[in-house]
């Protein structure tokens, strides 16, 4: 058995990782998996920046953020392995949700109008809300930043967004450090049992099939060890498969329910993991079935498109100086190379393409692929907006930045 | 030089206080990672900031030092990145140094040095401690299953013990392992503690 060392946070989309390591898919390739869960994005960011881990489950703007020298220690970093697609939730006090549309369903599915009801329930609070993010380079931290700026809320100047880690987050909304905050679960879902906070947003209403976390690597190691790489990547798609089951549910949540996983109750996380959201204590779930995705539609494919929309964002938002050079670095960390290059011989879906305009798809699309089918989901964003990679110039130019 | 030790457990920071002291540091403040405590860093302007790698308040410190105007120079992990050996021992012991950037190596090193021995110490501490904890639970348990034994089949103290101990031997076992097991039985039986 060969061993390796992975990094992750207490998070149910950590699953697959967990699952590969509980269910023997690594074993089955001659793996021995090593998990190290940390609580802060920055310690697991130096684990695997300054090697004391081979793998990491990361955010993919920060892989993309280190990356381009954003995030103290710069190295490049090679992400071939979507971890998850979606799963994250914004969730806020119940004193300040009180201004938005009070039926959790349409202010869930609606969030163009509930991110206008958020603009004017920032007017009617007391101060300033204080929104806790897990971290500025994260998928939560952008679409957030996107979905405010939809209405007009600049976030830099209407908002306090603070950096918590996620498990953090609810013992921060107890003390009233914080009046909301967007992160994978389960914690909103804690928050929301606690009583402390109810359901706002749900990532996946705001881009139907966000990019969320990355299996990363550093590009020098990933390169010096192919065949090791490659074993992994297949017994991570197993994983996945088997994550993906609805009949697998409840053992996946009572397995990431252990001590030394996400230490939640297994009936919480099961809310991600089933697509049913309860927004407030107590309360019926809301059906968000494409809550959480960990293998359908080949999630775990990396399109380096989603890569360049994390950049645009980035350039968007004035946290990089755009130029070729970024550009290109960027893009190059997803590695759809690798992807197809370890999982040739296996039955996963594999796409013709390595690009794709990102929501675009408004209905189940069936695309090009090589091998087996691919029927995409609807990708759009919820202002019906596009991103074509080919133009990122153009589509950075076309958000009105409220400065 | 002011140096900051960001630190919850008051045990480590003073080992590492202590330390900074005796090599003749003197302006030296230990914050707790409380409520608002980067806004009192940014305030307190250090050159260099000291704390566990795997505090979760990490995060929270790195976004004020990009976002700070307060700040009038950079600051950033281990600055000076020509030394890895220095960097990965620091790593290895768990030490994150956040450092203002123009601060020379030389300045910086001895520092560095001093917390990576400081945090190796109290980790070895906190083991010896931990060991002798369950050290302690261990005689506690084994003491209970001797008085089981000396109150149900009048044994001596000295013969109850070389029991468990040949059982122990006999079954590959380890003797609290094998007390336990006696406790539970008993236990379950409704015998006297």
């Amino acid at each position: 058995m060969t061993p390796i060392r992975i990094a992750f946070l207490g998070l149910t989309d950590a699953a697959v990782l967990i699952a590969a390591r509980e269910r023997g898919f690594a074993g089955a390739q001659d793996i021995a998996l090593d998990l190290v869960r940390d609580t802060s994005w920055a310690t697991l960011r130096d684990r695997l920046v300054y090697g004391q881990v081979q793998a990491a489950h990361m955010l993919a703007p920060l892989a993309v953020a280190v990356t381009l020298g954003l995030s103290q220690q710069p190295a490049a970093l090679a992400a071939p392995y979507k971890l998850n697609v979606n799963g994250n939730l914004l969730v806020m006090a119940p004193d300040f949700a009180a201004a938005l549309e009070p039926e959790p369903a349409a202010r869930l599915n609606d969030p163009l109008a509930t991110a206008h009801d958020f603009a004017a329930a920032i007017g009617l609070h007391h101060r300033k809300p204080i929104i806790g993010v897990v971290h500025r380079f994260s998928s939560h931290a952008l679409i957030l930043r996107y979905w405010l700026a939809s209405a007009g809320i600049e976030p830099d100047r209407d908002v306090i967004l603070r950096v918590l880690p996620p498990s953090l987050m609810v013992e921060a909304m107890h003390s009233k450090e914080i009046d909301g905050f967007t992160a994978g679960e389960p914690w909103g879902s804690a928050a929301i049992a606690a009583g402390l906070a109810e359901a706002v947003a749900a990532g996946e209403r705001i881009w139907r099939r966000g990019v969320e976390k990355v299996l990363t690597f550093r590009q020098d190691w990933l390169e010096s060890n192919p065949d090791l790489v490659d074993r992994l990547l297949r017994a991570l798609a197993q994983a996945a498969v088997w994550c993906d089951d609805p009949a697998n549910r409840a053992e996946l949540a009572a397995l990431l329910a252990r001590q030394d996983y996400v230490d939640q109750p297994a009936e919480l996380i099961e809310r991600a993991l089933m697509g049913r959201i309860a927004a407030r204590a107590g309360e019926p779930p809301v059906d968000l079935l494409d809550f959480l995705l960990f293998a359908r539609e080949a999630t775990a494919f990396p399109w380096q498109s989603q890569a360049l929309w994390i950049y645009s964002q980035f350039v968007r938002w004035g946290m990089v100086e755009p130029g070729a050079d970024a550009q290109a670095r960027a893009a190059a960390v997803f590695r759809p190379d690798i992807y197809r290059r370890a999982l040739a011989d296996s039955d996963t879906p594999m796409p013709g393409a390595s690009m794709k305009v990102e929501g675009a798809v408004a209905a189940p699309l069936a695309i090009g692929a090589q091998r087996g089918s691919i029927t995409l989901g609807p990708d759009r964003f919820f202002d019906g907006r596009a991103f074509d990679p080919d133009r990122i110039a153009d589509y950075v130019a076309s958000f009105e930045v409220p400065r | 030089m002011r140096i900051v030790i960001i630190d919850d457990s008051g045990a480590r920071a003073t080992v590492l206080e202590e330390g900074l002291r005796d090599a003749g540091y003197d302006d030296i403040h230990v914050v707790p990672p409380r409520g608002a405590f980067v806004a009192r860093l940014e305030r307190m302007a250090p050159d260099v900031v000291l704390m566990d790698l795997g505090n979760p308040s990490r995060d929270a410190l790195e976004e004020m030092l990009i976002v700070s105007r307060a700040l009038a120079r950079p600051i950033a992990m281990f600055v000076d990145q020509s030394d890895d050996g220095m960097i990965g021992a620091a790593i290895d012991a768990g030490v994150s140094a956040y450092v203002v950037d123009g601060l020379r190596k030389e300045r910086v090193k001895p520092i560095l040095d001093l917390a990576i021995r400081r945090f190796n110490a109290f980790a070895r501490m906190q083991a010896e401690l931990d060991e002798a904890r369950t050290q302690l639970a261990d005689r506690k348990t084994i003491d209970r299953a001797k008085a089981i034994l000396m109150a149900t089949r009048g044994l001596s103290e000295p013969d109850a013990y070389a029991l468990l101990r040949s059982t122990a031997m006999n079954q590959g076992r380890k003797i609290v392992d094998v007390a336990a097991a006696l406790i539970t039985a008993s236990d379950l039986l409704g015998g006297t503690p």
